[in-house]
């Protein structure tokens, strides 16, 4: 799988030997004292089971019903999501941007693949490739039908370019139809795609 | 450095094709890499501006060749070798030849959830005055530097307004270099899409980018 044609899922032809490489690669930095088994362990099980877009999603929810939260969020993104538990490697500078029936929001990193961890776990294949990175500071419409969005023509959308170690965590409008539905509810409509500006969160018909 | 990674605006990279429930993984190889760069980040031997630095020194041909986590390993190797702690000798045959040199430095499995917890801040304290005002116009730097920056090419030598003061930062110009933090104010600067994109550019369209001091001139 290269990373200019991820979606030719190609990745097959290299595994084996990516896969003998990398263990020799973990042998060594284990045997010279350098890596503890233990703790690449705790990573992979940190991305791959206790952090990911959940963690938005409630910050999310409680930024819908609860305006002191939502105001706290806007002023100071990373205490309020810190006050989740949600904290730390890429997500140290959190800033929230609000999307409107006027303007709507969507992140990139051209330059790398920066991404806010804490709440959105680790990032998807295609936001960390060449035809995101490029397109989307340019198109951002074209780039949202191919997730299929489509705004309406009045919306204007901003592009954030993280080039800095600032993290951006975009904050989809409440979608209609979800009226007295529970905190726990509302964070079900919130997807993973809504929080980067790719896609919009679900009306409870959808979810 | 105008390398591969700098891709906004390039053309021909195709659709975004996105899969449809993505494993978070696409191969156990995968975890190790992300876990062994961590890990190996951990020994303290390079910033995370040198560590970018390595991978996009990748050659064109290994950057677009290459999937993410391949250019992971890529980036970690050069790093671990560059500081002294690898050997290609070591790679070919698969085992250490000579002693670590940072073992002191070992991220534990017990210690390794408060490094995540705690990431790698990048804010430091205020010592200066900030040259710019939110609302000021300013144009970014023309330039084409051989080393490490976080301007991209798209957004050189435009004039944007400045959206927010962001106080002051770890500069990655000289940090991906052993040339030290040398802090900066940093700026989110946002631009109006014509204005980076001429005609091409989508209507309705702007563009931010977070802009470190010295890549800025009042305009």
């Amino acid at each position: 799988m290269k990373i200019s044609d991820h979606h030719d899922h190609e990745h097959d032809n290299h595994l084996s030997d990516m896969d003998a490489k990398v263990r020799a690669l973990q042998t060594i930095l284990v045997e010279k004292g350098l890596v503890d088994p233990a703790a690449v362990d705790v990573v992979v099980e940190t991305y791959e089971h206790r952090v990911g877009p959940r963690n938005g999603a409630r910050v999310v929810a409680k930024a819908w019903v609860d305006p002191e939260f939502r105001a706290w969020l806007e002023k100071d993104a990373s205490a309020a999501i810190n006050s989740f538990g949600f904290e730390g490697r890429q997500g140290e500078h959190m800033y929230a941007v609000f999307n409107t029936p006027e303007q709507h929001n969507m992140v990139v990193c051209t330059l790398c693949s920066c991404y806010p961890w804490p709440v959105l776990g680790l990032p998807p294949v295609w936001y960390k490739s060449p035809p995101y990175r490029s397109r989307v500071v340019y198109e951002p419409r074209k780039v949202l039908g191919e997730f299929g969005v489509e705004l309406p023509d009045s919306t204007k959308i901003k592009v954030w370019d993280s080039t800095a170690e600032l993290r951006y965590l975009v904050i989809p409008m409440r979608p209609e139809g979800s009226d007295g539905l529970s905190e726990e509810e509302l964070a079900d409509l919130v997807t993973r795609d809504s929080m980067i500006g790719t896609g919009l969160a679900l009306t409870p018909e959808q979810e | 450095m105008d390398g591969p990674q700098d891709l906004g605006g390039k053309r021909n990279f195709g659709p975004i094709n996105p899969e449809q429930d993505e494993p978070i993984f696409h191969a156990e190889w995968e975890k190790k890499v992300l876990g062994l760069t961590i890990a190996s980040n951990g020994l303290g031997h390079w910033s995370i501006d040198e560590g970018r630095f390595a991978r996009e020194s990748l050659s064109p041909q290994q950057y677009y060749g290459l999937s993410y986590y391949e250019i992971w390993y890529e980036g970690v190797t050069a790093l671990l070798k560059k500081h002294g702690e690898l050997t290609d000798a070591e790679l070919a045959v698969g085992k250490a030849l000579q002693p670590g040199l940072r073992t002191d430095r070992k991220v534990t499995g017990e210690a390794m959830p408060k490094v995540l917890a705690s990431g790698g801040p990048s804010e430091r304290p205020q010592s200066s005055e900030p040259l710019f005002a939110v609302g000021q116009k300013v144009r970014t730097k023309l330039a084409h530097p051989a080393g490490h920056t976080r301007l991209p090419n798209y957004a050189r030598d435009k004039i944007g307004v400045v959206q927010a003061l962001r106080g002051v930062h770890v500069f990655p110009d000289t940090s991906a270099h052993g040339a030290g933090e040398q802090p900066q104010w940093l700026y989110t600067v946002e631009f109006d899409g014509a204005a980076l994109w001429g005609a091409d550019a989508e209507p309705g369209l702007s563009n931010t980018i977070d802009a470190w001091e010295s890549y800025l001139d009042p305009a």
